[in-house]
């Protein structure tokens, strides 16, 4: 019945929906669709269109916003419709207004009374229409309109709408928390609700409510628990079973709730032991809802208070996961592992074969997921090889997102636990090559604050020895064409600090170096500032040192670029640069003392040297500066009146009807949209509130001078090299000598609680053996086993249990996984069923219809037995969808070209021996046949383009 | 939010249903089509039903010829949205009496329809099978008498003014 009461539709329709279907590229079904749209922009204007004619427009228009197009010109006609009367017509209109308009539309304000009239309506059906579109539409402003009704509808006697209603409730918690606060204890009532699909709906807003306050609904915890009690045990009605699971989305849900409440709650926890052992007990491995199930109960057991009985049973179903066949299932079994191993992390090394196989996997999801998990599990004895391993895949990838992601990833461990400064820099170095515009700033002003400190131990001798090597390795990069601006930064920056400071290679050699990554990069004012900075360095040490310089042409070249560069910034430097030559040996070492990166400056923030300038300004009648305190104390009353009027603008929009006209109204006054008279004359509106935050303004500036402790300077490079920003170019002359005392490196000296832990880090790890070997065959034992000492006491002449192509190579010395009972256990474990296997294990109900009858019944006539024992359900599928091409005059859907595609490419699920049937008959009865149909109806661009034979063969997977 | 949107996709990358749940603008739900249908079409057979996108996890499944994806948290259950897909795939075809992707193609409002019936604001809120289609039903049936309805006042009113 369902599919032929939408076929109404127009011929004209239909057409569209061919030919869109025929398009052959995008831009031909673009101009099918904006003529479509010119179609019914003409069509909706005519004068009294007909209401069903209206509606297949309204339908039409979905179509083509769905394909991406703008259909805003008929939003109006689709708010228009939710006004009819009739049901048809006033679902069509809240289905359109529902998926055209988002919450901040305009017409919603339209649609608000139409919803209001509707809630109240004595037909059920309306008012769940109306409540669909209340979950979408409603917005923070219009909740007051509605929210009265739908407290109202809580009580409703048909469930379906007492369900909706919590939903609704739910979503305007989610807008806006607060215009729900109150109404809290109702979620709590409904909990309690008869019918279990309220109940189930209910979790969802305990779910969020939950999320953000744990604490509040700790009373909560044994209704949940006998609910999760009472769903296992199948008291629910038997139509919420799901393949054969008791109310599995609602356990899911519940299992949730509870992982919420039981975090780092020993007492909550204690009372949740017993039901999650029965469900792993109970847990059904071989469907995928039932693993849906145990997964949930792993995350639940690996949030809440940890127990040793239930963590095993989680460490069992973790290992089923990972060893089954099906990529999904070890995907969450990673993810699974990744949750354990935070309580214990001795549960990866059993595992540590089939993470290595998933690492290897040509499945990319699975191998990310992999790498996830390696993140978590990283220490110090294993860093070298997981950010090599994520390094290598780094470069080969071209997804930004995830790039950026792992690139931040392979610095915060390296910054972590990196062994040693050498290969920190190493490992830093191939980062910023390979993916240097997606890391963040800091990462490079980190790594320049490390080379610049060094050890921070009084071991010059190792410190040096780190940065010429920095150096080394900077000079050889060079060469590679295409680096990263942020790259160029720090190698620019290194080069001018501490490129001559080894004495291997010449100041000319250097400066030439950089003249060439100036010049190459003639677009990244940055990266010239940066090394025009480290020329003038460079100089500053060779005049310091009493030696000649000589001025290499193409620097020469580049100070008269530069000096007429738009950027002031470049310009300045470039005129230092030229002031700097022209200084004595006294003056350069003030100027730019060597290596000096680190000292401290002294900012006297009261700029004493301006005093005789201010002081001559008041002489000549300049107005006094007023201090910020002042300012915001004059601001104050100018605050009262802009809340006042804050206050006002909060009564925007009133949706009770208009009261019924009384002899004496009363009703101006309370509405008060006038706003209040001004209490303060104000001459500058504009100025009163751009200091309307008094308090804020004194805070920002303390969190400002505390930045410039540490995390200013920071910046500092950027302040200073970067370009011109506000504050710099307001400094005056003098400020900027005395910033320049220190090399422009100020932002070197503060000591970021970030950088201290790094270091810390590294000291540490510097003093563990480190005892890894990256070669690919030890990988394993590099990833898991140097941590364990129970590594040691095993048999070491195991060999892989996998005997798959891609372990065979695997060493000996991975031990740890492979105890003799293993091979046995794996032989008895049968292979989970494919996921994608649409069979459903439900026999009892499940008519017993061969899909390929079926088939052969819509192409021609029908088997001898043409499924005389199909249920009420299947049955009449035949004659309707022949009856479909033949009643109905749609002769462009010609019945050769659509019939394949009218495959019922569902009906495999309805027959429990689907699987059977499929390979006994998988030959087909003439696949000549079928193929030329096939093809036929790939042109119609609505069918499977596989090879009609195996047409079903997808659905198994 | 559970699920943040669910789009329907052809095997030959055509559109068949899109609904989004969360806050996108017309420029990100096309890049979002683009770069799915992009991701999951090129992906084998053997592999995960799974796929990250931007930050987020895409999980989906082939039925024939069509893709149902959906789109969810990063640390959420893979495994429930892929039998909720196929929750929404069995109410569809014992809706449409053994649905086909054709049916979903010329009768998407009604496919809308029951989305919207099983998922309200990105949550499973249903998850009984039998309480959707008897309520599909219901409208169904509604809508049929006051068709009939309309069908015996206009002939009233016709006889009336013959």
């Amino acid at each position: 019945m369902g599919s032929q009461g939408g076929w109404g539709q127009s011929k004209e329709f239909l057409d569209l929906v061919k030919s869109i279907g025929e398009a052959r590229s995008k831009a031909e079904e673009d101009r099918i669709v904006l003529s479509e749209i010119e179609t019914l922009k003409r069509r909706i204007a005519e004068p009294d269109v007909p209401r069903r004619r209206m509606k297949e427009y309204i339908i039409r228009l979905v179509y083509v916003e769905m394909l991406g197009h703008d259909a805003s010109f008929g939003y109006i006609h689709a708010v228009k419709m939710t006004h009819d009367d009739s049901l048809s017509l006033k679902r069509t209109g809240y289905l359109a207004v529902t998926l055209f308009l988002n919450e901040d539309h305009d017409l919603i304000i339209l649609i608000v009374n139409t919803i209001q009239k509707d809630l109240r309506s004595d037909n059920y059906l309306v008012v769940c229409a109306a409540l669909t579109a209340v979950c979408r539409l409603i917005n923070e402003e219009t909740i007051p309109a509605v929210l009265p009704q739908i407290v109202e509808l809580l009580g409703h006697p048909k469930e379906a709408i007492r369900k909706k209603a919590v939903m609704a409730l739910h979503r305007f918690y989610q807008r806006a928390p607060g215009s729900v606060s109150h109404l809290i204890s109702n979620f709590r009532k409904r909990l309690c609700d008869n019918d279990p699909g309220v109940m189930g709906a209910t979790l969802c807003p305990l779910f969020d409510l939950i999320t953000a306050d744990p604490s509040s609904y700790k009373d909560l915890v044994m209704s949940f628990v006998s609910i999760l009690k009472q769903v296992a045990e199948k008291r629910l009605p038997k139509s919420y079973d799901y393949h054969q699971m008791p109310a599995p989305f609602i356990q899911i849900k519940l299992l949730k709730i509870l992982a919420l409440l039981g975090s780092g709650d020993k007492q909550a926890s204690e009372q949740m032991y017993t039901i999650l052992s029965d469900i792993f007990r109970k847990g059904e491995s071989t469907s995928n809802i039932g693993n849906a199930i145990l997964y949930q109960c792993i995350c639940c057991v690996s949030s809440i208070y940890p127990n040793t009985k239930s963590l095993e049973a989680a460490a069992d179903a973790t290992s089923k996961f990972l060893k089954s066949d099906n990529h999904n299932l070890r995907y969450m079994g990673i993810d699974a592992l990744g949750r354990l191993i935070k309580i214990n992390p001795e549960i990866a090394e059993e595992h540590q074969l089939a993470v290595i196989d998933c690492l290897e996997d040509p499945d990319d999801t699975l191998k990310r997921k992999t790498f996830e998990l390696l993140y978590k599990m990283t220490k110090s004895t294993n860093v070298e090889v997981i950010v090599d391993r994520m390094i290598d895949y780094m470069i080969n990838i071209n997804d930004h997102h995830y790039k950026t992601e792992i690139a931040s990833r392979c610095v915060e461990l390296a910054e972590q636990y990196a062994p040693s400064n050498h290969w920190f820099i190493q490992t830093m170095n191939k980062v910023f090559e390979h993916a240097g515009d997606l890391v963040n700033v800091r990462v490079a002003h980190n790594l320049m604050r490390l080379i610049a400190e060094g050890f921070g131990e009084d071991d010059e001798g190792a410190d040096s020895q780190l940065r010429s090597s920095a150096v080394e390795s900077y000079l050889r990069i060079l060469g590679e064409p295409k680096l990263p601006s942020v790259f160029l930064q720090v190698i620019c920056w290194v080069l001018g600090e501490y490129g001559t400071m080894d004495g291997k290679c010449s100041a000319s050699y250097i400066i030439g170096k950089l003249c060439d990554v100036a010049e190459a990069h003639a677009n990244d004012d940055t990266v010239k500032a940066y090394a025009t900075t480290a020329i003038m360095k460079i100089f500053a040490y060779e005049i310091a040192a009493g030696r000649k310089v000589e001025m290499l042409p193409e620097c020469q070249a580049l100070i008269d670029e530069l000096s007429a560069s738009h950027s002031t910034d470049l310009q300045q430097r470039a005129y230092e640069l030229q002031a700097l030559m022209g200084l004595d040996v006294h003056a350069v070492e003030s100027v730019m003392p060597l290596d000096a990166s680190c000292e401290d400056i002294e900012v006297d923030r009261s700029l004493p040297f301006l005093s005789s300038f201010v002081q001559q300004s008041l002489e000549k009648g300049a107005r006094p500066y007023i201090s910020e305190s002042e300012q915001s104390g004059m601001s104050h009353v100018n605050i009262f009146r802009s809340q006042d009027l804050h206050e006002v603008s909060g009564h925007t929009l009133r949706f009770e009807a208009y009261q019924l006209p009384k002899p004496a109204p009363p009703a101006s006054a309370p509405i008060a949209f006038a706003p209040p008279t001004d209490l303060v004359p104000v001459s500058d509106p504009t100025y009163a509130r751009d200091i309307q935050p008094p308090p804020k303004v004194p805070s920002s500036l303390d969190a400002l001078s505390a930045d410039v402790g540490v995390r200013l300077r920071l910046e500092g490079v950027q302040k200073k090299w970067g370009k011109p920003t506000y504050s710099s170019s307001a400094a005056s002359s003098s400020s900027s000598t005395s910033q320049k005392t220190v090399n422009g490196a100020t932002h070197l000296d503060g000591v970021g609680s970030m950088s201290a832990q790094a270091r810390d880090n590294l000291y540490d790890s510097r003093r563990q053996q480190v005892e890894v070997s990256a070669e690919k065959q030890k990988l394993a034992a590099s990833l898991f086993g140097a941590s364990s000492s129970k590594n040691e006491k095993k048999p070491s002449s195991h060999k892989t249990i996998k005997g798959s192509a891609g372990n065979v190579e695997k060493p000996t010395t991975m031990v740890k996984a492979v105890t003799s009972s293993e091979p046995t256990e794996k032989t008895s474990v049968p292979p989970p069923p494919d996921l994608l296997d649409l069979g459903e294990p439900a026999p009892e109900t499940k008519p017993s219809v061969d899909p390929f009858q079926q088939l052969e019944g819509l192409l021609g006539p029908a088997p001898v037995q043409s499924t005389p024992d199909s249920s009420v359900v299947a049955g009449p599928r035949e004659p309707d969808l022949m009856a479909l091409y033949s009643d109905i005059p749609m002769t462009n859907l010609s019945g050769t070209s659509t019939n394949p595609t009218a495959t019922n490419f569902y009906a495999v699920s309805k027959n429990p021996q689907g699987a059977t049937n499929v390979s006994t008959l998988k030959k087909g009865p003439n696949p000549q046949d079928s193929l030329e149909k096939d093809a036929l109806a790939r042109q119609v661009g609505v069918t499977p383009s596989g090879k009609n034979p195996n047409l079903f063969r997808d659905l198994f997977g | 939010m559970q699920i943040h949107f669910v789009i329907l996709i052809s095997k030959q990358g055509k559109l068949r249903l899109t609904k989004w749940y969360s806050q996108y603008s017309a420029k990100e739900r096309s890049r979002a089509i683009a770069e799915l249908s992009c991701a999951i079409l090129n992906r084998g057979p053997k592999l995960c039903n799974f796929v990250e996108w931007r930050g987020n996890k895409v999980v989906y499944r082939r039925y024939v010829s069509l893709y149902f994806c959906m789109c969810i948290d990063h640390d959420d259950n893979e495994l429930e949205i892929l039998e909720i897909i196929q929750h929404f795939v069995e109410i569809l075809d014992r809706y449409f009496c053994g649905v086909c992707e054709l049916d979903l193609i010329y009768n998407f409002h009604k496919a809308y329809y029951i989305l919207d019936e099983l998922v309200i604001a990105g949550e499973l809120q249903e998850s009984s099978k039998r309480v959707v289609t008897r309520l599909m039903d219901s409208l169904e049936l509604l809508v049929e008498e006051s068709k009939e309805k309309a069908n015996t006042i206009r002939n009233v009113i016709a006889q009336v003014t013959k």
